[in-house]
């Protein structure tokens, strides 16, 4: 059995016998070793990957039997649908599950016949997501399990359903291994529902009406995508005789007419995916969910599988008004979004929003579909997966330690929780700091937009990295203020699954940072050359050594001076306060003569920003974009 | 790199807090003038620092200040030599605002009040001047095809001339990056007295001598950038970029004295604007050229 079957069968097997399992001690470690075997086994599917020469392989050609499995499982997924929209009187997004399905049904049963076509299929790619789903995730896992405990302690208004949990959290590993290796359309259709429902049922986890109301949005969003993704599917089917995605793409680049509305249903589907405006509240709403899930949908798995589709797309999509939108919105997302992170102060409304922020740059990537972009967007997506999981794990981590995750709670905690809040800098560091690749990314993404004569995507992005370096500054402030709220350290508890898991990520983090140009060379380079056929380096070698010594040096520089100055000798004063001190730096003497406490707070601007209300124009801004630009493609298309 | 680039290097290195701290005496020269005062020595700023240099040190908590402002400095003089080595002008912007956020993480390590107030304008400033300075880079990119420094300055016309809009846009917020009023809103202070001034507030002795150091040489790389847009590779160039830098100089220093300190909201709004319309015209103009 080859291992890429392995990859998407074994994790849906796993998950019966971990709901199953009540001991919670066996359960662990059938989790733990559940994450062990999938792990090594996308350690030797690379390695067989390798082996093979880094060629692209593909397998199974003659899938009868197995397309009417799909096909019977997509119904199931569809009863689902309808019984729980049905259950909580949200009658019309049973529709949404209905139509798509029917039609794929119709299109598989009665529809024309289809060409043969290996339906399995390993590029650089792939095998760059396996990496990302089964590290990334696997280690959400393993951080799960300790986290748990945690927060079923903190929360005992919630029913204890982790088993229900953890299970959903292998059924999505095992669906997006199916959707990164499948070339099939109808199977990525697939592995899309299902993925759309796993995140609705852990985003519905605590049962609670928001969670309920949150939960039904990302349903919708997510479903409208699916819909429209059916459609783009079927219609490629029809008029062409073949359901193969990397067919799409190559009659794509030849700009052939019938590949045109394809593309755009997909990209569209993909925007609702990594939840670019409109579509950005459904993942705002995710929150509510414990921790993991979170981690889960913003690291490694759901939003990621929105990209990785604009990734294959993105050679088709070059000068195209599909790419038009697609840029377009992503550029306006990754602006607007950091802006409205600047107004938040909950740690995880933050990582939410510049989660939707990231996506938005590496969307506009792919939409410009050149290979400097793709570059860039590959680069930023390594270095988001792993940060952004390890920013969730630290707040998730914190919060079950100090009962908050409001930023302004995290004052001083450098030395509340030392360790935590180290493995916080770094996360937020390697999101836009210099010593860390993404700013590399960034400036790669600069360069190709003006090359392309994008002006507006130029100027999101100069505008938008000063946003973004906004709110991550500020809170990284925070972190390191010396605390005048009692800077007790807080004995930690955090479980050692999760202190592993935390432990390996800023591990993955720095090797990232130090190996980039390595990377760049052995793996990306030849990734562009596999999609586009040429390429020449977006930055040379030289350079990027040049660069890896530089942030090096940079890194360097705050040790040395810390370890210089820590042993000089020196006046310890007390804080200026116009003189109305009380003999501490926690407290000063009000206008009555009484002491006060001293409550520091970081500029929100929310009377400036006003996030609903730019939330709501910003949706209009990018509804109306695409919904113009996608009647142009159709009617330049069929009329 | 050639010999030139590290003579330029170690040139910035050693002479660059001369000039910077000469400039800063200039600048105090000036305005003493133009309010009809004699104003100090020219060399004062560095009988300041001399001053700073002896006195006892003095640190809030713990010595955390003194090592962030150390990095602040050494990565602002970094960020001063990767430009005057000729090399890639992005990287070097890139360098400047890490070592921005150090300054920032100096100022608020003490959970002082007044300096944490300053930190946080003073991050709001990073915010308002860092697209006029990456879309300068983009200009430079556009006009000669390389954001290498060295290229940048062998062309063969002055860049002015094609880049206007972004050189108003830059000029603009230099007047923050310099600490300037209408927008020297992080360096506010009460009493002009150098115990209590925004972001130096809790920067005492040998801290203040550091901050005031580095600001010399991050002064020396932005006029730096300002000649950039001036020099070319005939040799007449390098006295038009003298003028142009001491133009440049002279209006910083005639605004300073002219306006009061604005809100900070109003910064933004003013300097984005005209970035977006200034940077972003020049910007559309050579887009449709190219």
């Amino acid at each position: 059995m080859p291992i890429t079957v392995f990859l998407i069968v074994f994790p849906f097997l796993c998950a019966p016998f971990i709901y199953c399992i009540k001991e919670p001690k066996i359960r662990d470690h059938i989790m733990y070793a559940g994450v062990a075997l999938i792990m090594a086994a996308v350690f030797l599917l690379a390695g067989q990957w390798l082996a093979n020469g880094t060629k692209v392989m593909s397998y199974y050609p003659e899938t009868d039997m197995i397309d009417h499995i799909i096909l019977v499982v997509e119904i199931g997924l569809m009863c689902l649908i309808t019984f729980l929209s049905f259950k909580y009187r949200k009658y019309w997004v049973s529709l949404l599950s209905i139509i798509p399905t029917l039609l794929i049904a119709w299109f598989e049963l009665k529809g024309p016949e289809m060409e043969t076509m290996n339906h399995i299929y390993v590029d650089h790619l792939s095998i760059l997501m396996c990496l990302i789903i089964g590290f990334i995730g696997g280690l959400i896992i393993i951080y799960a399990v300790g986290y748990m405990y945690g927060y079923h302690n903190h929360h005992k208004e919630y029913a204890d359903r982790r088993q229900y949990f953890f299970a959903l959290l292998f059924i999505f590993i095992g669906a997006m291994f199916g959707f990164v290796l499948s070339s099939n359309l109808l199977w990525i259709d697939l592995f899309w529902e299902i993925t759309s429902v796993c995140s609705f049922l852990l985003i519905g986890y605590t049962k609670t009406e928001e969670a309920v109301n949150n939960s039904f949005r990302a349903l919708w969003m997510n479903l409208l995508g699916g819909t429209v993704l059916a459609f783009g599917i079927v219609y490629f089917g029809c008029s062409v005789g073949t359901v193969s995605i990397h067919d799409l793409v190559l009659f794509g680049n030849m700009q052939n007419a019938a590949a045109v509305i394809p593309i755009a249903c997909i990209a569209f589907a993909a925007l609702t995916k990594a939840a670019q405006m409109p579509f950005s509240t459904w993942l705002m709403g995710a929150m509510v969910a414990p921790t993991p899930s979170s981690a889960l949908l913003h690291s490694a798995t759901m939003v990621k599988a929105g990209i990785y589709i604009l990734l294959r797309l993105a050679p088709a999509m070059r000068g195209t008004l599909t790419g038009n939108m697609v840029s377009f919105v992503g550029g306006f997302t990754f602006f607007v979004a950091s802006i409205l992170a600047i107004s938040q102060n909950d740690g995880k409304r933050v990582l939410a929003f510049s989660t939707i922020s990231n996506l938005g740059l590496m969307v506009a990537c792919c939409g410009v579909g050149m290979p400097e972009t793709i570059w860039a967007a590959v680069f930023l997506m390594m270095f988001h997966s792993i940060s952004k999981s390890l920013l969730f794990q630290t707040v998730g981590a914190v919060e079950n330690r100090i009962g908050s995750r409001d930023i302004e709670n995290m004052h001083g905690l450098l030395y509340r929780l030392p360790s935590l809040a180290t493995f916080m800098f770094i996360g937020i560091a390697g999101m836009f700091l210099a010593p860390f690749g993404m700013l590399i990314s960034k400036w790669s993404a600069l360069k190709a937009a003006v090359d392309d004569g994008n002006i507006l995507l130029v100027l999101f992005i100069a505008f938008g990295s000063a946003t973004t370096g906004l709110y991550w500054t500020k809170w990284m402030g925070k972190l390191i203020s010396r605390s005048h709220r009692g800077s007790a350290k807080t004995d930690e508890i955090t479980q050692k699954s999760q202190k592993l898991s935390l432990r390996v990520h800023a591990g993955m983090m720095i090797m990232l940072c130090v190996l980039l140009p390595i990377i760049s060379q052995v793996f990306v380079d030849p990734l562009l050359i596999e999609m586009f056929g040429t390429y020449t380096d977006v930055l040379s070698l030289p350079i990027l050594i040049i660069m890896v010594v530089i942030f090096l040096f940079i890194f360097m520089v705050p040790v040395v001076a810390f370890t210089y100055t820590r042993h000089q000798e020196s006046s310890v004063k007390l804080s200026y306060m116009s003189g109305v001190n009380v003999g501490n730096n926690n407290q000063f003497v009000n206008s009555l003569g009484h002491n006060n406490k001293l409550w520091l707070s970081n500029l929100y601007f929310t009377d400036f920003i006003r996030p609903e209300r730019t939330m709501k124009l910003s949706q209009l801004i990018a509804s109306g974009w695409i919904l113009i630009l996608f009647c142009m493609i159709l009617g330049g298309t069929i009329l | 790199m050639t010999i030139v680039n590290v003579l330029s290097v170690v040139c910035f290195i050693v002479f660059g807090p001369l000039i910077g701290g000469l400039l800063s005496g200039i600048d105090r020269k000036l305005s003493a003038r133009m309010q009809g005062r004699i104003g100090p020595s020219v060399l004062q700023p560095f009988y300041d620092i001399k001053k700073l240099l002896n006195k006892q040190r003095i640190d809030i908590v713990d010595t955390s200040m003194s090592g962030l402002l150390l990095s602040y400095m050494i990565l602002m003089i970094m960020s001063g030599a990767i430009f005057f080595s000729g090399s890639d002008i992005l990287m070097s912007v890139f360098v400047l605002s890490t070592a921005s956020t150090f300054l920032y993480f100096a100022a608020i390590v003490t959970s002082s009040p007044y300096n944490s107030i300053a930190a946080s304008r003073e991050l709001v400033q990073i915010m308002t001047y860092e697209p006029a300075v990456l879309l300068a880079c983009v200009g430079f990119y556009l006009v000669t095809g390389t954001f290498n420094v060295g290229a940048i300055s062998q062309t063969d016309s002055v860049l002015l001339w094609q880049l206007p809009g972004f050189f108003i846009a830059f000029v603009f917020i230099l007047t923050i990056k310099m600490r300037k009023s209408p927008f020297d809103i992080s360096g506010g202070h009460h009493a002009h007295q150098e115990l209590v001034q925004g972001i130096t507030t809790e920067m005492g002795a040998r801290n203040l001598a550091i901050f005031h150091i580095a600001e010399w040489y991050e002064n020396v790389f932005l006029l730096g950038f300002v000649a950039l847009f001036a020099l070319n590779k005939n040799l007449w160039s390098i006295p038009l970029a003298v003028v142009l830098v001491a133009l440049v100089f002279f209006t910083e220093v005639l605004i300073d004295n002219v306006s009061a300190r604005m809100k900070m909201k109003n910064m933004l709004r003013i300097t984005w604007l005209v970035t977006l319309f200034a940077a972003g015209l020049n910007l559309l103009v050579l887009m449709l050229v190219h």
